[in-house]
């Protein structure tokens, strides 16, 4: 069977593109982007009903819409962008053919019939579950089967990825280790199969249950196996996004790895615990015990929350040694200011990094403790922290990466660079806004996924306090300065990919197998470089970032021990 | 080598640690301990835990052992629904049933006294949220959890459902009343 | 694939100056990996959950 062997050479970037990992790239990050337009839509529909002075739709469109919104963007718009992510890290880092072009295609195919099919069925009217469809609630049957084929989609892409690897390592088109942001991608695709397959075993039973052949689905055994599949999904996120946080850094700063073997293993242990965090949404559900609860949802002693404040270390670390060697030595935070604040990839990532961190990592390990949970469990403080981590964490990131990605991958200019150049700022800073008052809002009580928080027309309604009220109006204004961040976000790719100035480059040329893309430099024994010998102080190469980091252990601390003694205050419960 | 090439040395393993990861490492990995230890620390010393004490049940069962509760305890009625308000002495088992769109039936505890509180669903997942206390508990069909809890201060409470149940889920609210012990 | 094992002479000169250290040889191996990823939750998460589950009294 001939092999395509087509490549061309990226030149102003170097990288090499395979002709159909390109062309798989660019149709799924399309796909995605589209997904992120519709739930775009719908979290406008969604913002304007929950401020409650508005209070646009009535409930049945408004759970329908939230469960579309849900699907959509943690699902749809997400899996699609990081199996772009994947294809790009094996195929073109690795300067590798891609495995099996055509399983990819049938992936895609089944993916977007999945995502088409789960939404009619929402659409239908019939099953509005929301995206967690906690049995014994039932959907439609194409709602589960939906899924199903994504899911199934979404299993073959990563497959393509672990065989490209073994392509790459055969063909020896690279030599020694994996590029880092590859092995972050390695991390996320394990990361996705676990979850794929966790996925898999909660939701064909419940497909036959809807279909009526399974005649019972235990609650907590679908909360307990379901959540595998809900929440590890986003552990693919987070190592989705740190790798798209190293590539950044590495593309805009030609920035190296403070170590390699500090990074990589941070992600070794991504690999081990931080799917265990699935028992962050079963502390406050009866019958698993304490033990259970706590040597799961603190991943084994909190070692993956112990990897995320590593990445969170070597990122701008990593940056600050490469502004340094480049002569921004002065004082602790020259290299900071002297940053590219005008280049959106820059900028994204930096206020992806901040908002992950600060606001999505130190709420989502202070409501994952078992106790605070109690204080916490299904408010609106919830959709805040998972807002802070998968939008600004990763859907910022992800945004961030295709300003790079619309000139090389998809040779074009990209069209309106000065709207670019705030692109990052509006939806970033909306978006941390609107999670904060969600967090605010949630430590009143008000809950998550509920039409009207003022109980109108109940006798027996809860009277929130006007600042709950208060909180949700900020929320919804910061919420439609994110949207007003997104649609710019939009306009720029979608104009850029459809009609922006075509870049001339060269073609794609075949290449021999034998002659690889480019040669291979075998990875030699040299001198590790040491830092801090000429730069930085006191022995420390970036002593920014580790005054950066203390910061943010003290909001950490401070955080963390505010809510115990809130928690003391409540009602003795045992 | 930048983070998307391979690394330049063919062993990186041995790169010695830089201080700036090294200092952090150390520093992140205690502050992961305390936290981990919070947890075990509060089971022993703090007073707020959710119970691990569950049953598998069935609704009729459950509802069974509600409505014997309120024929014994009944004091009065509330709402057009009738709903009961039921006033169980200090210390007894006390049950509250979570169905769509209701909470059934009303409780009215005695401040500083502890009760065992039994929740169960009739029928789809629902969330007991004490407000303005905030506490929040998953109640699922079939499971009975028992959750022994002192309430500390007299006054009117609400619990609504913070858990997604279907289209009249805003709807669904109760009262839980705490009075001074006589 | 055909070709791949036939590259020149001098890309053969793997015989290795320094062992790799084990735990580089665990990081450069994406299958070892992806086992271990998916048979610590498993074991940790779903099995140890599922059977507290199964092990739930019956309510008197």
């Amino acid at each position: 069977m001939a092999v395509n062997r087509m490549f061309r050479i990226c030149p102003s970037t170097g990288l090499s593109y395979h002709e159909p990992a390109e062309k798989l790239i660019r149709w799924n990050a399309v796909a995605g982007v589209v997904s992120l337009l519709v739930g775009g839509i719908l979290a406008l529909l969604i913002i304007l009903t929950r401020w409650q002075a508005v209070h646009l739709l009535p409930p049945d469109w408004f759970y329908l819409v939230l469960t579309v919104h849900g699907l959509d963007m943690l699902v749809f718009w997400i899996i699609f962008f990081e199996i772009a992510v994947l294809y790009f890290c094996a195929s073109t880092l690795l300067r590798c053919r891609l495995a099996a072009p055509r399983w990819a295609w049938t992936a895609f195919v089944l993916m977007v019939a999945g995502a088409l099919i789960n939404n009619y069925s929402v659409f239908r009217g019939d099953s509005s579950v929301m995206f967690t469809s906690y049995a014994p609630m039932g959907a439609h049957p194409t709602f589960y089967l939906g899924l199903i084929l994504f899911a199934v989609g979404a299993l073959i892409g990563c497959f393509v990825f672990f065989g490209t690897l073994v392509l790459a390592k055969n063909e020896k088109t690279y030599r020694g280790s994996v590029p880092l942001v590859t092995f972050g991608a390695v991390t996320a695709a394990i990361i996705a199969v676990f979850t794929i397959a966790s996925g898999a075993i909660i939701l064909i039973p419940t497909f036959l249950w809807s279909v009526g052949l399974v005649d019972h689905i235990d609650s907590l055994m679908y909360r307990t196996v379901w959540w595998a599949f809900g929440h590890s999904a986003q552990q693919v996120n987070v190592a989705a996004h740190v790798s798209v946080w190293y590539a950044i850094a590495a593309i805009v700063f030609n920035a190296k790895p403070m170590s390699e073997k500090v990074s990589r293993t941070a992600f070794l242990l991504y690999i081990l615990f931080l799917q265990l965090a699935s028992a962050h949404h079963l502390l406050a559900d009866p019958g698993l015990t304490s033990n259970w609860k706590i040597f799961n949802t603190s991943y084994a002693m909190y070692l993956a929350v112990l990897a995320s404040m590593v990445h969170g270390l070597t990122v701008p670390g990593s940056i600050e040694v490469a502004q340094r060697e480049k002569g921004f030595n002065n004082g602790l935070f020259e290299w900071l200011r002297r940053a590219p604040w005008g280049n959106p990839c820059f900028s994204a990532l930096f206020i992806s990094l901040i908002g992950f961190g600060f606001l999505g990592g130190i709420s989502g390990v202070m409501m994952g403790t078992e106790q605070l949970n109690l204080i916490i469990h299904n408010t609106i403080y919830v959709p805040g922290h998972f807002h802070a981590t998968v939008v600004i964490g990763t859907t910022l990131a992800f945004m961030g990466l295709t300003y790079f990605l619309i000139p090389t991958l998809f040779r074009r200019e990209l069209m309106f660079p000065g709207l670019a150049k705030w692109q990052p700022y509006v939806f970033g800073l909306g978006m941390c806004g609107f999670s904060l008052f969600m967090m605010g809002a949630g430590t009143l009580g008000v809950p998550r996924r509920h039409w009207d928080m003022s109980f109108a027309g109940n006798p027996l309604g809860y009277e929130f306090p006007g600042m709950a009220y208060l909180m949700m109006a900020l929320m919804a204004i910061c919420g439609l300065a994110a949207i007003v961040g997104g649609a710019m976000y939009l306009l720029i790719t979608v104009g850029s990919v459809f009609l922006g100035k075509k870049i001339e480059t060269p073609g794609f040329a075949y290449v021999r197998a034998k002659d690889g893309v480019a040669p291979t430099t075998r990875p030699v024994e040299v001198a590790f470089e040491t830092h801090g010998t000429n730069i930085g102080t006191a022995g420390f190469a970036a002593p920014g970032t580790f005054v950066l980091a203390m910061v943010f252990l003290v909001a950490f601390v401070l955080y963390y021990f505010v809510n115990w003694k809130y928690l003391s205050t409540v009602w003795p419960l045992s | 080598m930048s983070a998307i090439q391979s690394p330049a040395n063919r062993v990186w393993w041995k790169q010695p640690l830089d201080r700036v990861e090294g200092s952090w490492i150390a520093i992140a990995f205690v502050w992961c301990l305390v936290m981990f230890f919070m947890m075990p620390y509060w089971h022993v010393y703090g007073k707020q835990n959710l119970s691990n004490e569950a049953y598998r049940t069935t609704p009729e069962m459950f509802s069974g052992k509600t409505q014997a509760m309120v024929d014994k305890y009944k004091v009065r009625e509330e709402t057009d629904l009738k709903i009961p308000v039921v006033h169980p002495p200090a210390g007894s088992d006390v049950y509250l049933i979570a169905r769509l769109w209701q909470w059934w039936p009303m409780l009215e505890l005695e401040e500083g006294k502890t009760y065992r509180l039994h929740l169960s669903s009739m029928d789809w997942l629902h969330g007991f949220s004490l407000q303005p206390e905030n506490i929040n508990i998953e109640v699922h069909p079939n499971y009975e959890h028992v959750v022994t809890l002192t309430p500390t201060r007299a006054g009117t409470y609400s619990i609504i459902c913070n858990e997604y149940c279907g289209i009249n889920h805003h709807t669904m609210a109760s009262r839980l009343y705490v009075v001074k012990p006589k | 694939m055909a070709n791949a094992n036939t590259t020149s002479p001098i890309a053969e000169d793997d015989i290795p100056d320094e062992p790799i250290p084990a735990m580089q040889q665990l990081l450069d191996n994406p299958f070892l990996l992806l086992f271990i990823g998916i048979a610590m939750p498993t074991v940790l998460y779903i099995i140890w959950g599922v059977m507290e589950i199964v092990g739930i009294p019956i309510a008197k």
